[in-house]
């Protein structure tokens, strides 16, 4: 049976597993030293290279700035998001250089804010960002690596329930499941996304674990006699798990804008909590009269998007010793 | 190869009937009642529930009911809408006309802009022309479908009005260009920047620098040599991205005003029309695992290393 | 397509008549400087093409230059050196020496960026390739000179048919049809002896074993019976035995076609029986010339002897094993005076500062040896100590 190519991202199919490092000289190396491929020096080298690139900078700055505003959006407006005054602000124009006041991007039809909902609205999309991607990355790891690592009837089996759940498209999957509950929070919807999307991450995490497996190191180890759980959890998971933090950090901004797509169709979040998916499904019936109400929030949730995405392309490329 | 089809097509069936049976728990298992939810706020006569639930085979264990949809499939039965009556393969059958012309431009731009930009920048790795194509694709894929949508609808056709704002007639693929291409910018941006790597990575290979050294033209050695390496991986893509188009089209259709299959399923889903969403979804389930298969046994045409046992 | 200005003497019939072997030589043209020998004029003895001595293909002082992150990497520093028809020339080195990147200089393959070829000339029948438009070089290669590589699995396109790459040599440079073209490449594979040619034309390379795919490869090369040839380590990747059949293979073929070979390589072993005279480069240069059977018996340059010292041999069983000390030079930083100078037991004060040219070795009566060279000072110490 062919090995079947990861589909999940192109760009996961493009990164192995990453190699343990150049080799170093022999007379560098320290005599107690870490075994050669451990991936401290592959993850410091990456780091060196990180700390130089422009779009690692710019990506991690902006990525720090929204989960400030997500934890702290007092910080950056004292304005409701949520109380608006019509007759007074209906669909009122950007006032560009009021910088940081309620007025600054203008308001909506409701007379709301919306420099204060595109605040407010970081903390929603950030946390089921997060949250998804956290249980996607431990369950999506942990099917990836059993099933790689022991192969057999396992890998059958676990690869039919990855390809079951790959078979159900995704946005459609979330809707069907979103659609039946009535109050839809924030945890509802992580759920919902992290159920349909844990198999990507645990098709990456299978190929690589496979690649790492039948490395000379990981054969050296079980020949002196490692158990399994100690080659599992200090040979294989540090070499296998670079591509599965670059896919799972691209991955995020899917999950980001996978929501946002879900309050945009009315089945996501919805008022009273703010959103910036269901705002720009507001504010798309005003869209030849006011575009800002539709425009402001478009550039928030994309920034936010396009600052993981750019992390995890930046740290793609540093973990990959073929394009150096 | 034949008996890898059948093996594989032997592992399709678990596959179909886990989807299936996944989408018609998450349908009918969790909280919410569709028969419940015809007659909306208004009051309720708990006895025509009742038979109406018993008519359609709703009050039976849940289990049998996934039983009877699916001994249904296999006679073309995709159920029935609880509403109308209406058959759904009627549904989809009226609808999928629309969608296959949409996802089938947008395909078609996919594969001509993805494929092109992704060499051309390839070729140039590091150049200026592919730090712009990474930076456009970039933004493509940071750019949800849906504010991509408004967008070329604000600029195109209201502010340039070089297309219709939405779609009349879905049969004109004049009308239809605009919609393939906002459903078409995320694939095409995944398949230009997949592109770009592979024809990059293959560039350094071995193999171009045999080709250079026995006398080809750079011409021949990109279009025969690199080629045929580098695309083998954009194929794979492009083949379960044709899954992934149809899915995107309730986006796209429902900015644009097209009635296909997308704007069937939301129709159904906001009317919580069970019978209607399992039947799509169940056939969307079908596209894949037909496309997947096909793309696995297209990759053994590709790449001859691959040896089907 | 018929491009070619004068045809090879390989094609003349009775080029393959002339055997293997140094032989007395033309007088040589100047050199850089008086004592330094401009290497090798060894004809081909009674070879009415050679010219008198006039090589088939002559370098001269080539240099090479790689940009890297951690500054550039001087990979050539003045390399000469020359073949003449129907002469083998082996080039010895170390990984890094710059033997690859000298051939590939030759061939017109060169990375650029990030290699730069910064001086020299590379002269194929005294026409100076480095200067020449680029389609004239691609009409050269493969038609008039062609390389062998050391991986034929990687160096062979994996997903065209081995008929198909042989063929396209036909198809590019004499615009062979499709079905001559497949005629051609069976009747290469027959050539190598690669068994049921006919039957196997239309396999990929990795259903090939390792030998016969090399085979495919020397096939390729040798399809429009060019010039020259470069195998740049052709058999380092096989096992011993297939080696031996390999390297048999390509001086059997060398000499029938009467052509130029250059055979890039770091087994001494490999050199002994096949080449005429061996060059031994050590970053980026040229340390010792010498024709092979005076190398093996005489080294003229420590290096050079390090290395012999460093064949494991039955009669010095029970010895340890000598070991060139330290590791090759990092080529962004090549120590001054002679490169070599921090891993040679015979250093002094001057080799730290000093470069020493490649002067010409002289025998025991003061006369110059014919085709000699050591980048030594203490050469006479070296060859006679």
């Amino acid at each position: 049976m062919p090995d079947v190519p990861m589909k999940a991202t192109p760009e996961a199919a493009t990164l192995k597993a990453t190699q343990p490092a150049v080799p170093v000289p022999v007379d560098e190396r320290p005599d107690s030293g870490p075994a050669p491929g451990k991936p401290r020096s592959l993850w410091s080298d990456a780091w060196h290279d990180l700390r130089r690139k422009p779009s690692f900078l710019i990506s991690a700055g902006l990525i720090l700035l929204f989960l400030t505003i997500a934890a702290f959006p007092g910080l950056f407006t004292d304005a409701s998001p949520r109380d608006g005054d019509l007759t007074q602000f209906y669909l009122q124009k950007p006032q560009l250089t009021h910088f940081f006041s309620p007025e600054w991007l203008g308001y909506d039809a409701q007379g709301r804010s919306i420099y204060a909902r595109i605040i407010h609205g970081t903390r929603a999309s950030i946390i089921i960002g997060l949250t998804v991607t956290a249980i996607v990355f431990v369950l999506g790891s942990l099917v990836g690596m059993l099933a790689g690592y022991f192969g057999g009837w396992v890998d059958t089996v676990l690869s039919r329930v990855v390809d079951t759940f790959m078979g159900i498209p995704f946005l459609l999957g979330a809707m069907v499941i979103l659609v039946s509950f009535d109050v839809r929070g924030p945890m509802v919807i992580s759920l919902a996304l992290a159920v349909l999307g844990w198999t990507t991450i645990a098709r990456v995490m299978r190929g690589s674990v496979i690649q790492v497996k039948q490395a000379d190191y990981v054969q050296a180890a079980r020949s002196l006699g490692a158990g399994t759980s100690r080659i599992l959890l200090r040979h294989i998971l540090p070499n296998a798990i670079a591509p599965v933090i670059v896919v799972a950090m691209i991955a995020l901004g899917g999950y980001i804008s996978a929501e946002a797509t879900l309050s945009y169709l009315g089945i996501g979040l919805a008022d009273p909590a703010v959103s910036w998916g269901g705002d720009i499904n507001f504010g798309k019936d005003s869209i030849r009269v006011a575009s800002h109400v539709l425009i402001f929030p478009s550039i928030m949730l994309s920034a936010t998007i396009l600052a993981f995405l750019m992390m995890g392309d930046a740290v793609r490329d540093a973990l990959d010793p073929k394009l150096r | 190869m034949g008996r890898y089809v059948v093996r594989r097509l032997l592992q399709m069936i678990p596959v179909f009937i886990g989807a299936t049976l996944l989408v018609f728990l998450m349908m009918y298992a969790l909280p919410g009642d569709p028969v419940r939810a015809l007659w909306g706020e208004r009051s309720v006569d708990e006895a025509q529930i009742a038979a109406m639930k018993a008519d359609l085979g709703l009050d039976l264990p849940l289990w049998q009911q996934y039983l009877n949809y699916l001994l249904g499939l296999f006679r073309g039965d995709f159920g029935t809408q609880i509403a109308s009556g209406r058959p759904v393969i009627d549904v989809i059958t009226s609808a999928l006309p629309a969608t296959l012309r949409l996802t089938a431009l947008a395909f078609l731009i996919t594969v001509v802009l993805g494929v092109g930009l992704g060499v051309i920048a390839g070729l140039r790795r590091g150049g200026k022309t592919d730090r712009a194509i990474l930076f456009v694709t970039l933004l493509f894929i940071s750019v949800p479908v849906f504010v991509i949508g408004y967008l070329y609808q604000v600029f195109f056709a209201h502010n340039l009005g070089w297309a219709r704002p939405t779609v009349q007639d879905p049969t004109a693929w004049s009308q239809l260009l605009l919609p393939a291409l906002v459903l078409a910018s995320l694939s095409l941006a995944y398949v230009a920047r997949l592109t770009r790597t592979s024809v990059a990575e293959n560039k350094r290979a071995d193999y171009m620098r045999t080709a250079r050294a026995k006398g080809l033209t750079g011409r021949r050695a990109v279009s025969v040599h690199l080629m045929r390496n580098s695309l083998i991986p954009v194929v794979t893509f492009l083949g379960v991205d044709i899954g992934n188009l149809m899915a995107g089209a309730i986006v796209t259709e429902g900015i644009f005003n097209v009635n296909g299959i997308g704007s069937a399923v939301y129709r159904a889903l906001s009317y919580r029309e069970g019978a209607t969403v399992v039947g799509i979804v169940t056939f969307m389930i079908l596209v894949y695992l037909v496309v997947t298969l096909l793309v696995d046994l297209l990759y053994a045409v590709l790449d001859p290393r691959i040896r089907y046992a | 397509m018929s491009d070619r200005t004068e045809r090879p003497t390989a094609d003349e019939p009775n080029a393959t008549t002339g055997t293997t072997g140094p032989v007395e030589a033309a007088p040589s043209a100047t050199g850089p400087a008086e004592e330094v020998v401009e290497i090798t004029k060894s004809g081909r003895a009674g070879h009415p093409a050679t010219g008198g001595g006039e090589p088939l293909l002559e370098v001269r002082d080539l240099a090479v230059e790689f940009r890297t992150r951690e500054g550039v990497a001087r990979a050539v520093n003045g390399v000469n050196y020359s073949v003449h028809a129907g002469e083998t020339l082996a080039v010895l080195g170390e990984s890094g020496s710059g033997k690859s990147v000298t051939a590939q200089a030759i061939m017109g393959i060169l990375d650029t960026p990030p290699g730069r070829i910064a001086a020299g000339r590379v002269l194929f029948r005294g026409r100076d390739l480095l200067v020449a438009p680029e389609e004239e070089r691609r009409r050269l290669r493969g038609e008039r000179m062609s390389m062998i590589f050391q991986d034929a699995l990687s160096s062979l396109n994996p997903v065209l048919s081995v008929g198909y790459q042989l063929g396209e040599m036909f198809r590019v440079h004499r615009g062979a049809s499709r079905r001559e073209a497949r005629e051609r490449a069976v009747d290469l594979m027959e050539r190598v002896r690669i068994p049921a040619a006919r039957e196997r034309v239309n396999d990929y390379p990795h259903q090939f074993s390792g030998g016969m795919r090399q085979r495919i490869m020397i096939a390729m090369a040798l399809a429009l019976e060019p010039d020259l040839i470069i195998a740049d380590e052709p058999t380092t990747a096989l096992d011993v035995t297939v080696q031996a059949q390999v390297m048999e293979l390509l001086a059997e073929l060398q000499r029938e076609f009467h052509m130029g070979l250059i055979l890039i390589t770091h087994d001494l072993g490999v050199v002994a029986d096949v080449a005429d005279r061996i060059a031994v480069m050590y970053a980026g240069r040229i340390v010792e010339t010498a024709p092979v059977k005076e190398l093996y018996a005489a080294p003229a340059h420590p290096y050079t002897k390090g290395l012999l010292e460093s064949i494991p041999r039955l009669d010095h069983k029970g010895k340890e094993l000598y070991a060139i000390k330290g590791l090759p030079p990092s080529l962004t930083a090549l120590p001054t005076g002679c490169s070599f100078h921090p891993r040679c037991p015979m250093a002094t004060e001057r080799c730290t500062t000093e470069r020493p040219p490649l002067h010409t070795v002289l025998d025991a009566s003061e006369a110059p040896v014919e085709g000699r060279g050591s980048a030594c000072h203490y050469w006479k110490e070296t060859l006679h100590g």
